[in-house]
């Protein structure tokens, strides 16, 4: 099936890494001619923000689609597409930690603890560390696969946490943020209607994904 | 004029009235859609004449005219920093007339027209603080407030003014879009209304307003987070009780009926010490009282500013 071979070639791999890569490359032109608007700070963070809950959704959507689509070769790409979440929220992360905070531990750590929004964010964000450390198959392999995948369970509360703080941080216009919230919902529900089904009728034996790519979330 | 002086025109021959006042509001877009295709920019104001310096104005450095008018909130016509300055184009700011009402001996209303010659306009350079820790600092151009009160004579019952901005549902957002309560509404106390730093604002960088920024008459109260200084006002009302104030009605908890500019005192989920000046890349200390205390502190002695926040 030729839409099967596409999904395995190296060079679409390579596509969507470069893809990945746009949101980023898009700032960075636009921080150059200009485009960044009134307020250049404020439209990185919110770029940046925007894109790791857009990242975190779609690595969210990979188990759902390659199951309802019968495709496990998208598989290949959940990896690169949470790592690609857990580089735009550094991204996110480090513009308020510099340009808004300067380094100012005391002024951080009382927004972290003070600021619902932040505190939120700033779990999601702190949580998806040991996932992107343990993101390689090296890790995999000395976790072994059911931990490796109860620990990268970590992601629905990020995801969660990342809407929430969305949420908190709006004045009055919900819109966006519901919208985020609708999807990771969804994506969250389909697991667990998934993992009801599932232990209902026991299967007799797992049936695993492609070697070294243990099937979680 | 010259319709009314020639008896000899029957009435079938004379353009009606709605006709030709599209005519004007045609006319009136040509020179915005010629300088949009000149520059690029979304406007294209009147030049205000003989605006007189004030002592009031700030030195400094003012907000390239194209952030202020390009990044600003108007729910009405978006929730984005952008969308009023390509959106609130579609309102109509003349004719415009402002209704003053309430709890005065001469209540009545005023045409834009005698709003720009009722008092010697002044540029008021003033720093403009939002709620959402970003600032500018703009050349206003406009009247004490005050000028407007004395001229209507408000009564012993006059302890609060009311402001309220135009709504036309056809080219605004509706409330849900919005998020708020509309039609927009503001309130002073009156000691507030009467200080001279608080003016009624028609103009800013030598020209009338743009109508994103609140065409063609806006309230500016240096000292309170922008949102106080509400936009296009239609009715301005003088009334006992402290009336009620759109983002207040929104949400009581975040938004007081005062909004002092406050740096020790938060929103509830954002700390307001600093702010960031369109420009600047770090943020900057935010002032007390938006730095205007020295002329407003006394209106608030004896007041916990945190109750009244």
């Amino acid at each position: 099936m030729p839409l099967k071979r596409i999904l395995s070639s190296r060079w679409l791999k390579v596509a969507v890494f470069a893809l990945c890569l746009v949101p980023v490359l898009l700032l960075v032109w636009k921080a150059f001619n200009g485009g960044l608007g009134a307020n250049p700070i404020e439209f990185i963070t919110h770029a940046t923000g925007d894109w790791t809950l857009r990242f975190l959704c779609i690595t969210l959507s990979i188990t759902p689609l390659r199951k309802l689509l019968r495709l496990p070769e998208l598989v290949r790409f959940r990896r690169m597409l949470g790592l690609f979440g857990f580089f735009y929220g550094c991204l996110h992360f480090l513009t308020w930690l510099v340009v808004d905070k300067f380094f100012d531990w005391n002024e951080i750590l009382k927004d972290v603890v003070k600021r619902p929004y932040i505190t939120a964010g700033f779990t999601g964000f702190v949580l998806l560390i040991p996932l992107a450390v343990t993101s390689t198959t090296g890790w995999i392999r000395r976790m072994g696969g059911k931990r490796w995948q109860m620990l990268h369970r970590l992601i629905y509360v990020t995801a969660c946490a990342g809407v929430v703080h969305y949420y908190w941080l709006v004045k009055s216009d919900i819109r966006l943020p519901v919208f985020y919230g609708a999807i990771v919902a969804v994506l969250l529900a389909y697991r667990l209607v998934v993992s009801l089904v599932k232990s209902r009728k026991p299967l007799p034996r797992a049936t695993g994904a492609a070697a070294g790519e243990p099937t979680a979330s | 004029m010259l319709i009314r002086r020639s008896p000899g025109i029957p009435p079938s021959e004379v353009t009606p009235k709605h006709l030709y006042l599209n005519r004007r509001s045609f006319l009136a877009g040509l020179p915005l859609a010629g300088a949009a295709f000149a520059a690029g920019s979304a406007r294209a104001g009147t030049k205000l004449n003989g605006i007189a310096k004030s002592p009031f104005s700030t030195t400094e450095k003012v907000t390239p005219s194209n952030d202020v008018t390009h990044y600003n909130n108007y729910y009405e016509f978006g929730t984005g920093k952008e969308q009023p300055a390509g959106l609130a184009q579609k309102l109509k700011t003349s004719p415009w007339t402002v209704k003053v009402e309430g709890a005065v001996n001469k209540p009545q209303v005023f045409d834009i027209d005698a709003i720009m010659k009722m008092a010697p306009l002044e540029e008021r350079i003033y720093r403009h603080r939002c709620v959402e820790r970003w600032s500018i600092v703009v050349p206003w151009i406009g009247f004490p407030l005050n000028e407007l009160i004395k001229k209507v004579e408000p009564t012993a019952k006059a302890k609060f003014v009311a402001f309220q901005t135009v709504f036309d549902p056809g080219i605004m957002l509706s409330e849900r879009a919005a998020g708020i309560q509309l039609p927009y509404v503001e309130g002073l106390r009156m000691d507030e209304a009467m200080h001279p730093l608080a003016i009624l604002c028609v103009g800013m960088y030598g020209e009338d307003l743009p109508k994103q920024d609140g065409a063609p008459v806006r309230l500016v109260v240096p000292w309170k987070y922008g949102f106080k200084s509400i936009k296009s006002i239609v009715k301005i009302k003088f009334v006992e009780k402290q009336p009620p104030t759109t983002w207040n009605i929104t949400n009581a908890h975040e938004y007081g009926f005062y909004s002092n500019v406050n740096p020790e005192v938060d929103h509830p989920r954002w700390s307001q010490a600093s702010e960031r000046r369109l420009g600047e890349f770090f943020m900057r200390k935010t002032l007390m009282f938006n730095g205007y205390g020295d002329q407003v502190a006394q209106l608030y002695s004896g007041m916990d500013l945190r109750k009244y926040y």
